[in-house]
């Protein structure tokens, strides 16, 4: 969907984040090599989504599980927690409803692994502000009128919502513009201003806080919700 | 206990084999029993020592055993030449691939004309009512009849495409890839009442005789002929007629004012009529659509495949659909996928953009042969590990 040459030095990170034998869910997978890889690599059981015909029919050429359909409409195809991850990559930021995308993504797997373009990296920042237009990068090189990233956002952005949906950041990973992988463990202006791609391992927050309302006070209590897994 | 027997031996009418069964004593879905019957195939490329390269195809409607190569019928190309050969999609060099005339057929298999032998007469429309299930159940006892263990792959489009589901959930331990083509769970409204007229206007052929016609020396020409044409439109696109007639005039300038076939495309219609009734019996015809008629898995489907998920488990599926086939569209393919899905099946869906409709399956379509060869090529890499 949103694919350029900057965009796959993710997969070793995205790798490194998956456990032996696990089942993958790769969300707009193209024709297939990140699954191949994870195949291979990992013995994971895998099964694709693609959009695209051409790379559908490349992904079954290379003996994967790819249903050609579209991730916006076609995600309820899957059964609820039939996956341990489901991974989308490099493609959020051209979702209309990215909030349902992701609440979907963590219906469908125990983990999700996200990884989107960061918005608020230094250089994006410098071209908005000097040059007054929208930014065209390496990372990012559509110009507006024709990009199919149609939400841009930041790394706090994605933090944001994570709250806002109670989804637990388990891990996260900035890929500076060198290709320089850090984890971000602070949410400074700093991981912002350097990410340019970022990576994240997500989680249904098992722990809400509910309110419970008794005749003498109002008290605060953990509701442990079935880990339905 | 039964003294069943099987021989099998080439057929004195056609150029391929033919298994005859006997005391086989075999219930039909509508209760009826068939005793002895027999069974028309034809073979391509070679079966290899461990006998794990055989591919069964199921033909549709109104094919046969006669795949590729020749057909000694019409003297053509065999309905699927584009698709099965050597160096062809489904590689004979690589593939042992078997036709088998369905239940109910006009080539060879016991149907309609076939000779009732309690009668010595055509058995015409005394033969049994046949379904899809029927069909599949005779070509599993010709498998098993060729010591045939387990099946590389089955491959069907429209009726064909109903058998493979048909296989799917009957016999999913004899199976190792399914390959489900322009088909669908159940048979729709709308294509059932194309088949009713197809058969109302086979009966209301004076010839017909309430399909006792082969004692009367005649067929029901004109009217199989009308049932082919309406067929035939279904099976094609508005987008591809267009393209390929348009409003072009037939051998004239200008038009008669009368009822000749002004038109390229009626005298086209005229000629699949006409060419049709050559080849196919009219009872057959209305047996194969009522047969698909009376095909529906939208309950049993579902409930097989999940409740069989620890024999169905190590099946590959490739499903395809064309998006302009309006018989069987694509969401009543995607129907199929979206319950293996589901019910984490190793499934592959892809639609295939092409303005030729249902008839696709059968022409010349780049991106739908690759999808074919190099689903059956992955699959055969791993069988070989």
């Amino acid at each position: 969907m949103t694919q350029n040459i900057s965009i796959r030095k993710d997969w070793k990170l995205i790798q490194s984040l998956i456990d032996i034998d696990s089942s993958v869910l790769d969300i707009g997978c193209g024709e297939g090599e990140l699954m191949s890889q994870l195949e291979k690599n990992l013995n994971s059981n895998t099964r694709g989504m693609e959009i695209d015909g051409d790379l559908v029919n490349k992904a079954i050429n290379n003996g994967l599980n790819v249903i050609h359909g579209n991730a916006e409409k076609n995600l309820e195809y899957y059964s609820t927690q039939s996956f341990d991850y489901v991974i989308l990559s490099q493609t959020l930021q051209a979702m209309y409803n990215p909030k349902i995308v992701l609440e979907e993504l963590l219906r469908i797997g125990s983990k999700a692994i996200v990884s989107f373009p960061n918005f608020g990296h230094w250089y994006i920042r410098l071209q908005l502000l000097f040059n007054g237009k929208m930014p065209v990068t390496k990372g990012l090189p559509y110009s507006w009128y024709e990009t199919p990233n149609i939400h841009f956002f930041t790394l706090k952005d994605f933090q944001d919502i994570c709250k806002k949906l109670n989804i637990n950041i388990e891990k996260s990973f900035g890929l500076t513009n060198k290709g320089k992988q850090f984890e971000i463990t602070d949410y400074s202006i700093t991981s912002n201003l350097i990410t340019q791609e970022a990576i994240f391992l997500l989680s249904k927050n098992k722990i809400e806080t509910i309110k419970i309302e008794s005749k003498q006070n109002v008290f605060m209590s953990q509701k442990i919700l079935a880990n339905n897994q | 206990m039964s003294n069943k027997k099987v021989t099998i031996e080439p057929s004195k009418d056609y150029p391929c084999d033919i298994a005859i069964f006997k005391n086989y004593n075999h219930k039909l879905e509508s209760g009826n029993t068939l005793n002895n019957f027999k069974v028309a195939f034809k073979t391509y490329g070679k079966i290899n020592s461990k006998k794990s390269n055989v591919i069964l195809i199921c033909h549709a409607l109104t094919g046969d055993q006669f795949i590729t190569e020749n057909n000694p019928i019409t003297n053509k190309d065999g309905w699927w030449s584009k698709m099965v050969g050597k160096n062809k999609p489904i590689d004979t060099n690589k593939f042992f691939i078997i036709g088998i005339n369905v239940l109910g057929g006009c080539i060879g298999t016991t149907g309609p004309k076939e000779i009732n032998p309690d009668t010595n007469k055509p058995f015409n429309l005394d033969f049994p009512t046949v379904t899809i299930k029927d069909m599949v159940d005779v070509q599993k006892y010709l498998i098993d009849a060729l010591n045939i263990d387990k099946l590389f792959a089955v491959i069907g489009s429209s009726m064909g495409a109903m058998q493979v589901l048909q296989w799917i959930i009957a016999f999913p331990e004899k199976i190792c890839n399914a390959i489900h083509i322009a088909g669908a769970l159940k048979h729709s409204s709308q294509n059932i009442a194309f088949h009713e007229v197809g058969r109302q206007a086979v009966m209301s052929d004076p010839n017909w005789f309430k399909g006792d016609y082969s004692n009367h020396n005649v067929k029901p020409e004109r009217g199989l002929a009308v049932a082919r044409m309406i067929a035939h439109i279904t099976y094609l696109s508005e987008d591809a007629l267009h393209r390929k007639f348009g409003r072009k005039l037939q051998s004239r300038d200008i038009i008669s004012f009368g009822f000749d076939a002004d038109f390229q495309v009626e005298s086209y219609l005229r000629h699949q009529g006409k060419s049709f009734v050559n080849r196919f019996d009219a009872n057959s015809y209305l047996l194969m659509t009522r047969a698909m008629d009376y095909f529906d898995l939208t309950e049993k489907f579902p409930k097989i495949i999940e409740f069989n998920n620890t024999i169905n488990k190590h099946i590959n599926y490739l499903v395809i659909s064309f998006d302009s086939d309006w018989l069987f569209p694509t969401n009543e393919n995607l129907e199929i996928a979206k319950i293996l899905i589901k019910n984490n099946c190793k499934v592959s869906f892809i639609e295939i953009n092409t303005d030729k409709g249902h008839d696709s399956f059968l022409l010349n379509e780049p991106e739908f042969h690759k999808a074919i060869k190099g689903f059956l090529n992955s699959k055969l890499d791993i069988n070989d590990k």
